[in-house]
């Protein structure tokens, strides 16, 4: 039981995957299939963000207040008086940051899954447009003597 | 080098970065092109530059060893490296070549097929797509991979979806494209995600030295393998998972269809060999396995099954989009032997089919441009309607099957020379037997096309309609090419050799001496 609560983030991550994969492949309707689409690449999101997750470690911020010279931000949220950790911390060479890159990574990863749900579900417009129809088993069904005889309109 | 002094500077010293951003840059300018004219010359110029460079690329590989191009001048691992070496040059120099050719094809075929105004964002995806794969094949950072793949695999679902106005079924094939190809992109992602989880970076040979040091016991690592394997699998048609490729060769518009078929499953493969034997060792006791009986066992069920399937097929591009599944197979099985001869063949056969498969979907755009032909039945006559198209055709046909004097004959001759040094005596008889069964399926055609009379229209046979030239051309060039390189087989096979010896050398030698100052890995835990 131990086990599960420390990977807890990864029981999440494996719930929603298998959950997403599942309605991709149970579902007949189009857009129920890109919900779980959508769902199933949400889980790898969670995947990417909880690796960069460094136990005890600050945000990977540089809050040194002399960053930018004197003047520069003061009473701008990252001085000693807002954050928790006091300024001499810094000046230690053992400061743990949480890793930023999967974050980065994972805006992109986003941004791709956007653009595909995008194209999919201008495809179920034009489905729609064409089939009157967005049940997979349907569109099979309108196309079957089409796809027998290989007559299209 | 006498001949490097052709190419520019700028080649010499950016060329792997600007092939990929090229055509990236210019989409943009492409999809606000009114014009059609000058939309479809931008993407000739293009693409001829991207030839051009690949070229240049290709032989500076060949004299001076591989290119290590850091983007913006960042230093791997933490900055992007592009990395082109004898593995990967080649295949830009394909995708490149294959892309100028198609897009001459497509100056009639997309008036023919695309309503007049959508033709600049057309053009515009297209060259999106071209970008992404050439970006996946030159980068060495296998996040960059995952961006370039969805890059190449988004513009390619619009652009298959754009044959609907052609045939409505593109619209449902294109959307299973996309919900297949999504899977098979996030389960890469996810392999990608194990690894950096282990190793803490993402350059690809950085990677590879590390995972040397983590040794082959490790779960994580194993379970990446596999999400790697099946998703490239997906994006590759690997046999039980090859549904979505059918419809999409089939409805895509016919320009497109032969540019796909030429080079996206190579790309894919090319990722897959990559990862297989360089990222990760194939002598690791678990990938030596999943090479022999996922890659060889699976691309003999697929020669087998989908070869059954094309005879059954009564539309052309759908026989021949079954027919490429089973051709993937030879490739997966040259693969799965795991020698170098093994490699050499798969290699070749992967070069040799973008070169036959691109001519016989040209073709067939012919015959629809033409005479609106999509069925088998409909090829009556071919062979005197249109007797140019139809030579190639059939040149390019019997190259498929594997007659001597042909690319086919060569690929499938070393295939079978690497399963007798094996000693897999039954993989030669499944080579054979499966060649009988493209006798059948292109023969069938062939027969409808040669020995069946024109059809009459009322009481007069069709006359003959040749296709316009600027169609014939890029078909001809792809159909003499197979001729050319089945009869003087040396330049490919130094390029497959070359690229199997990269393979075989595996993880050990691709890490540069001391290139790369690697700080400790960060994050991960």
């Amino acid at each position: 039981m131990a086990a599960f609560f420390e990977h807890f983030n990864f029981v999440v991550v494996i719930v929603l995957m298998m959950t997403g994969l599942f309605v991709v492949f149970a579902t007949q309707n189009m857009i129920k299939k890109l919900v779980g689409l959508s769902v199933f690449q949400t889980s790898v999101f969670l995947l990417y963000i909880s690796l960069s997750k460094v136990s005890g470690a600050q945000p990977p911020i540089i809050a040194k207040k002399d960053l930018y010279g004197a003047s520069y931000g003061t009473g701008g949220g990252y001085d000693s008086a807002s954050s928790s950790v006091p300024d001499s911390t810094y000046q230690a060479a053992e400061v743990l940051y949480s890793n930023p890159l999967p974050h980065v990574l994972i805006l992109t990863a986003i941004v791709v899954g956007v653009a595909t749900l995008a194209i999919g579900l201008a495809l179920v417009v034009r489905v729609r447009e064409v089939y009157g129809t967005i049940e997979d088993d349907e569109i099979n069904k309108i196309d079957y003597n089409i796809n027998l005889e290989g007559v299209a309109k | 080098m006498q001949i490097m002094s052709l190419f520019p500077e700028w080649i010499l010293s950016h060329g792997a970065a600007s092939i990929v951003i090229i055509p990236l840059l210019l989409a943009v300018i492409t999809a606000v092109n009114s014009s059609a004219r000058l939309a479809w010359a931008t993407v000739l110029g293009v693409t001829a530059l991207c030839a051009f460079t690949a070229l240049g690329l290709l032989l500076q590989v060949m004299s001076f060893g591989p290119i290590h191009y850091n983007m913006g001048g960042w230093a791997p691992p933490m900055g992007i490296g592009y990395y082109i070496d004898g593995l990967n040059a080649p295949l830009l120099l394909l995708i490149s070549v294959v892309a100028f050719l198609c897009t001459l094809y497509a100056l009639p075929s997309v008036v023919a097929e695309v309503e007049p105004k959508k033709h600049g964002p057309f053009y515009a995806a297209f060259l999106i797509s071209l970008a992404g794969l050439l970006g996946m094949v030159a980068t060495a950072d296998a996040f960059n991979v995952f961006v370039f793949l969805e890059v190449s695999s988004i513009s390619t679902y619009v652009l298959v979806a754009m044959g609907a106005s052609r045939d409505r079924r593109a619209l449902s094939s294109s959307f299973n494209y996309l919900i297949m190809g999504s899977i098979g992109a996030t389960f890469f992602v996810i392999g990608i995600g194990f690894l950096y989880m282990q190793t803490g970076t993402l350059n690809m040979m950085d990677m590879a030295r590390l995972l040397q040091e983590i040794g082959p016991g490790d779960r994580v690592v194993q379970l990446a393998f596999a999400f790697i394997a099946i998703g490239l699998g997906l994006k590759l048609a690997m046999f039980p998972l090859h549904m979505w490729l059918p419809g999409a060769y089939a409805y895509a518009p016919s320009f497109f269809t032969a540019f796909l078929a030429a080079t996206a499953t190579k790309a894919a493969l090319y990722l897959l060999l990559r990862f297989t034997f360089t990222v990760f060792d194939p002598n690791w006791d678990y990938i030596a396995i999943a090479v022999m009986i996922l890659l060889a066992g699976m691309g003999i069920l697929g020669m087998v099954a989908a070869s059954l399937q094309a005879i059954f097929q009564n539309d052309i591009r759908r026989v021949l989009a079954y027919s490429s599944v089973a051709q993937v197979g030879y490739m997966l099985l040259g693969v799965g032997m795991a020698t170098t001869l093994g490699l050499t063949a798969g290699y070749l056969h992967m070069i040799n089919h973008a070169i036959m498969k691109g001519a016989l979907f040209l073709a067939v755009g012919a015959f629809w441009y033409r005479f609106g032909i999509t069925q088998v039945s409909d090829m009556r006559g071919l062979g005197k309607t249109m007797p140019w198209t139809m030579a190639g055709f059939t040149i390019a046909g019997i190259s498929l099957i594997g007659v001597p004097g042909t690319v086919g004959f060569v690929s499938k001759l070393i295939l079978v020379e690497a399963a007798a040094e094996n000693g897999w005596w039954w993989a030669i008889g499944v080579i054979v037997a499966t060649s009988v069964l493209a006798i059948i399926y292109v023969g069938r055609m062939i027969e409808q096309a040669y020995f069946k009379p024109v059809p009459q229209i009322n009481d007069r046979p069709v006359r003959r309609n040749e296709a316009p030239l600027a169609m014939l051309i890029p078909l001809w060039v792809l159909a003499l090419a197979s001729l050319a390189f089945g009869i003087q087989t040396e330049w490919l096979m130094n390029l497959a050799e070359a690229a199997a010896q990269v393979l075989s050398a595996g993880s050990n030698t691709v890490i540069p001496g001391g290139a790369y100052a690697l700080p400790a890995p960060i994050g991960g835990h």
